[in-house]
């Protein structure tokens, strides 16, 4: 390959022609990211991107954990001077946005880029160069925030911004601005990851991998993206709308000129509701993944397991009514939805029993994956049974607002995504860095966090009922509100304290952590199948996939399928129910070009904040990045 | 690298602008009230400009986006709009054009609102507290695009007969707040 | 309560004294909030009785101790078809579940909301950061406006109107009605009744900017006869101050900043942003439910009212002590 002379023949090297190491070595080198900087920012190999998402998203949850520690100590007792009100509105603000926008979303994006491609058996996701592009997006909008909140300038109107409170006469100055930008960064991010992602799924599969033998934790993402491009359109609408009419005074939510405010929020639960799927679903796929590895058997209910989570998609986008019961809507309008809340309990009730009786059937084997799947079951039930309560138009007149809400949502999504995810990291921690973490520290973790966080949010549904609203920065002593809430912010830093032990054995297990070796879990699905840390051409020949679980089907080598050029970027692209391989498609090779691409709409997005004709200007060095990049290079996949 | 670039650029950017979203809502020092010696014309014995002595308050209310936007809820609590409307002018005169009969410096609107002026203007003072007196002065100035405009309060979420203070042109209007000729 | 007896013991004692709070949405003092803690009870038994089985099943699954597994796809079939259909039946019992309550949930949303004559109309309009109250009648000279607190006979069913000046609120009563949001160009009502005498707390539920920790409102339920008393009571105009300090604190009052915003009925004071103060020494709190009525309170919310509601649009105003003095007096005399 040194050999430059050779290189017009070598073009057309197939993966048949050579084999073993040199086989390994020329396609590391194909679809390996080169040294020095300017390499780094132009990488599109999704191992990287997804890890530079996942440590992004890491320390956005750290930021949002420590605002949230700091409204506790301000709670902890009544009339507590430590924070103000303008600091604490900024402060749930800024967590609330950060949890959903900047670390929920993003780092199941995170860990769905990393496996998505592994699991199918193919070398790249599609569209490589988007996915870098969303991750500098991401990047951007979530250091604009975070700058901005430094300055004085963070928002303050909720992560939900109802207006007219967010509206031009009552959030003078940027700070809703700064918000409202942010949504269309990190939705921009996530409308291309999606897209990546049904992409990558439905053509991108390893031959032979029919839908019915997809990973579950890939049926997850399918399901997930496909929420994100139907839910997230209209949150950017109305946050373009609600720019709009703070900076160049449209009247979208102003009913004295014809608006609506309650067309925000229309909009606005539009996307909020299917977002909580958004992050929900791609977890589920992690606790199918944890317990089918960890019962030691296939999953009981493949196809029940599939359609649950095809019909939680479709019926998340019927629910966001639930948020706002409390608006005057028509009676039996409001029973519609509380119906459709609470048929979404069936899917999810067949996915719990599904797991349960996968696990009664199996075999257990007690490690920290495991043990956080366990917490997940105890605190999401819960979650969900009391989100049960909430569907319910009487129930939801009195718990709506107030803490029982605050509870109730944080079971859900600590439990039913937080434990998830990090039963997640400890479960692939070994693949993707090649070590494993350490037992004993994982289980001191699980056990700080399941108690602290239900030492924290639990008092908080009696906090509830016993009339306190959210978003409160203080409250009287009469009201008898301080036992509950003190031992609410105990139980929030012991959570904190389990969360920095996390991220202590994250760090030490990365330097020291044991070695891995391939499947160090005896795991069936393909990430397994490579080394660990993987190769960055994942798979040295494309797996054939006989059967759901191929790394338990086969004790020895995978069959494979040769044919793929070894010096080009190639991927097998096949049929979308049965995955036969059609054609050999060109992968786009790294290009600075995402990054100058980002910069360029970070900057229009940040100056249309102060001025609309930023929109204007903006897209010139829109348009030429985009040009570059799309430019055609002259490398050897364009002249074919 | 350039995400760094781009960071401290972010934070030069955004520096310039951090007093704007300060809120501070207790006047300081509280409900005392400053002394501005500005004068109401150019003209002054000798070589030098009149002599002003200014507290600085000025820069402080109308380069902040609260101060601002109280000032904008006050002109209407207090019945500003009154005689001068939305600022278009009534039985008082227009707050919108470049004519100032008084000066049109903050601490000259401050004065006019707090001592009055001859032929209808009345005095405010010990009726509307300094700080007040302040905010509304700024948005006064606000509705002749005469503050920053990333500070300036948008439309109301009301009827509103003219551009919102932070669209407003940064052409003077014409006296009445007639549209501006072409 | 299977969940709270299960952990966090301690949670039964705070739940019981939760139910005695003034501002519980278990203490129900009304036929509306009564249905509605009998919902939320039967949800909290069944939902509670499913977290527990849930829970019971799987210990039950991982303390089963099957023979280890050296082929993870060795399954049984017969075995699984079984497993299969205990969770066909578990999901169509949840289906039966989910119906049973989604019916109680919508038979009891008529009864709540279900309209009767009311024996009194009261326009609540919400104001950042101070709830802002009308008594409506037909006759004209018998309608009032006050702040912050409302009277209600007990038994007579009361329509509250509900509406806001600026941003959106939501008016709850906890131990009376469920939550309802007041928002700026639609109208919304709600009705609700009292079954006892007693003095209810509410407070605004949805975040209207930085006061909203501080916007409480209070309802006075009372018999019919002390209704009535109340009611001719507000309807006057304030009385003329009889001692000198308060004639002081009147004189003082009409000459300061305050007249700009608040209105006293029988003075020239007539300002339309704040609440109406012709009977605030009547009231039992100061401030939206932020202060207890007291001379002292009163001098302490006029001299700081940014020291105890940041950033609320009360000024901070220049007063000579002996007038601050006497206004409080004054304004404490307002009975």
């Amino acid at each position: 390959m040194s050999d430059a002379l050779a290189r017009r023949d070598e073009r057309d090297l197939r993966d048949t022609m050579v084999d073993g190491s040199e086989l390994h070595a020329r396609l590391a080198k194909t679809w390996g990211t080169g040294r020095g900087l300017i390499a780094a920012l132009s990488t599109v190999d999704h191992k990287i991107v997804a890890r530079r998402y996942l440590v992004t998203a890491f320390v956005f949850l750290f930021l949002g954990g420590l605002s949230a520690a700091a409204m506790r100590i301000q709670l902890a007792r009544p009339e507590n001077q430590f924070i103000g009100p303008d600091l604490y509105n900024q402060l749930f603000t800024m967590h609330g946005t950060t949890m959903m926008f900047l670390f929920a979303v993003p780092v199941m994006e995170a860990v769905g880029i990393y496996l998505v491609p592994l699991m199918l058996g193919t070398r790249n996701i599609a569209f490589p160069r988007l996915n870098a592009f969303s991750y500098w997006v991401f990047l951007f909008g979530g250091l604009f925030l975070w700058v901005a909140f430094i300055l004085n300038i963070g928002p303050d109107v909720g992560w939900f911004a109802y207006t007219p409170l967010s509206g031009p006469q009552y959030s003078p100055g940027k700070r809703t601005d700064v918000w409202a930008q942010m949504i269309t960064f990190t939705e921009i991010a996530a409308l291309a990851t999606a897209v990546e992602f049904i992409v990558t799924i439905l053509k991108q599969r390893a031959p032979g991998m029919t839908l019915d033998r997809i990973p579950l934790f890939v049926w997850a993402i399918l399901v997930t993206s496909f929420v994100i491009v139907f839910a997230m359109p209209a949150v950017m609408v109305a946050s373009t709308m609600l720019i709009l009419d703070r900076l160049i005074g449209t009247h979208f939510f102003n009913p004295s000129e014809g608006g609506d405010s309650l067309l925000w929020q229309h909009l606005f639960w539009f996307f909020g509701h299917p977002e909580v799927y958004i992050i929900f679903l791609p977890a589920a796929g992690m606790v199918s993944s944890i317990v089918v590895a960890f019962a030691r058997r296939p999953a009981l209910g493949y196809l029940p397991l599939v359609l649950s989570l095809i019909a939680v998609g479709f019926l998340s986008f019927g629910l966001w009514v639930h948020h706002m019961f409390t608006t005057g809507l028509p009676q039996l309008g409001a029973a519609f939805f509380t119906a459709n809340s609470m048929l979404i309990a069936i899917p999810n009730g067949i996915q719990i029993f599904c797991w349960i009786a996968t696990l009664w059937g199996g075999k257990p084997v007690f490690r920290t994956p495991l043990l956080f799947v366990l917490g997940f079951f105890f605190i999401f039930v819960l979650g969900g049974l009391s989100g049960i309560m909430l569907a319910s138009v009487p129930i939801d007149t009195q718990v709506h607002d107030t803490y029982f809400v605050v509870a109730h949502f944080h079971y859900v999504l600590i439990g039913g995504a937080v434990f998830p995810l990090l039963g997640a990291v400890y479960y692939w921690f070994p693949k993707i860095t090649g070590r494993m973490m350490s037992e004993r520290l994982g289980r001191w973790n699980f056990w700080l966090a399941f108690i602290g966080f239900n030492l924290a949010f639990f008092p908080m549904h009696l906090l509830g009922l016993q009339g306190m609203p959210r978003r409160v920065y203080t409250y009287q002593p009469e009201m008898g509100w301080g036992t509950l809430n003190l031992l609410a912010t105990i139980g929030s830093v012991i959570l904190l304290i389990s969360f920095v032990l996390f991220l202590w054995n994250v760090v030490s297990s990365n330097r020291r952590g044991e070695i891995a070796g391939d499947n160090p879990w005896d795991a069936g699905t393909l990430e397994w199948a490579t080394s660990s840390p993987p190769p960055p051409q994942n798979f040295d020949r494309i797996p054939l996939v006989t059967s759901r679980e191929p790394l338990w089907a086969e004790r020895g080598p995978l069959p494979v399928v040769g044919g793929l050029a070894v010096d080009m970027r190639q991927v097998v692209v096949g049929t979308v129910t049965e995955a036969r391989p059609i054609l050999r498609e060109s992968s786009p090779e790294p290009s600075i070009w995402p990054l100058f691409a980002a910069i360029a709409v970070g900057g229009t997005f940040l100056g249309s904040i102060f001025t609309p004709w930023a929109v204007v200007w903006g897209s010139i060095p829109v348009a030429i990045t985009l040009i570059g990049w799309f430019w055609p290079s002259g490398s050897p996949e364009d002249e074919k | 690298m350039s995400a760094l670039a781009r960071l401290l650029l972010l934070v030069l950017l955004a520096f310039a602008g951090c007093q704007r979203e300060e809120r501070s809502f207790r006047a300081d020092p509280v409900a005392t009230e400053s002394i501005e010696k500005v004068a109401l014309v150019p003209l002054s014995p000798g070589p030098s400009g009149p002599v002003t002595d200014t507290s600085g308050k000025g820069k402080e209310y109308e380069n902040n986006a609260y101060h601002l936007a109280q000032g904008k809820t006050l002109y209407k609590w207090m019945n500003c709009n009154g005689c001068h409307a939305n600022g278009g002018g009534g039985s008082g005169p227009a707050l919108i054009d470049d004519l100032w009969i008084y000066g049109g410096s903050i601490e000259n609107i401050v004065q006019t609102i707090r001592e009055g002026r001859p032929n209808g203007m009345p005095s405010f003072r010990g009726k509307i507290p300094d700080d007040q007196i302040w905010q509304i002065a700024g948005f006064v100035r606000s509705m002749s695009g005469n503050v920053p405009k990333d500070a300036a309060p948008g439309r109301d979420d009301a009827l509103h007969p003219r551009p919102a203070e932070n669209r407003t042109p940064e052409f003077p209007p014409v006296s009445g707040g007639a549209p501006p000729p072409r | 309560m299977s969940r709270f007896s299960l952990f966090l013991l301690p949670a039964i004692g705070f739940a019981l004294a939760g139910c005695r709070g003034w501002q519980s949405a278990l203490d129900a003092q009304g036929p509306q909030a009564s249905e509605l803690a009998w919902l939320f009870w039967i949800f909290t038994w069944v939902l509670g009785a499913i977290w527990l089985a849930v829970m019971i099943a799987l210990a039950a699954a991982l303390l089963r101790s099957p023979a280890s597994r050296p082929d993870p796809l060795l399954v049984n079939p017969a075995q699984d078809r079984r497993y299969a259909a205990v969770v066909a039946s578990l999901a169509v019992a949840t289906g039966v579940v989910v119906l049973v309550l989604t019916g109680l949930s919508v038979v009891s949303q008529r009864n709540l909301f279900r309209v009767e004559e009311e024996a009194v109309t009261i326009r609540v309009t919400g104001r950042q950061w101070w709830w802002e109250i009308r008594y409506e009648e037909a006759d004209a000279s018998r309608s009032f406006t006050t702040a912050n607190e409302i009277h209600l006979p007990v038994g007579k069913p009361v329509k509250i109107i509900l509406n806001s000046a600026d941003v959106i609120h939501s008016f709850w009563v906890p131990s009376l009605m469920g939550k309802q949001d007041l928002i700026k160009g639609q109208e919304n009502d709600i009705r609700l009744v009292a079954d006892r005498p007693g003095i209810y707390r509410g407070q605004c539920a949805e975040f209207c900017g930085l006061q909203h920790a501080h916007m409480g409102i209070l309802a006075v339920a009372e018999s019919q006869q002390d209704f009535e008393r109340w009611r001719d009571a507000q309807i006057r105009p304030a009385e003329p101050p009889g001692d000198p300090e308060r004639q002081k604190g009147q004189a003082a009052f009409l000459t300061q900043p305050c007249i700009m915003c608040h209105s006293v009925r029988g003075t020239p004071a007539g300002g339309k942003v704040a609440p109406d103060l012709t009977h605030v020494g009547s009231r039992k709190y100061l401030a939206a439910g932020t202060l207890p009525m007291s001379r002292g309170n009163l001098a302490a919310w006029i001299v700081d009212p940014h020291g105890i509601k940041p950033g609320v649009n009360m000024p901070t105003i220049k007063l000579q002590p002996d007038d601050l003095n006497a206004i409080a007096s004054y304004l404490e005399g307002l009975k």
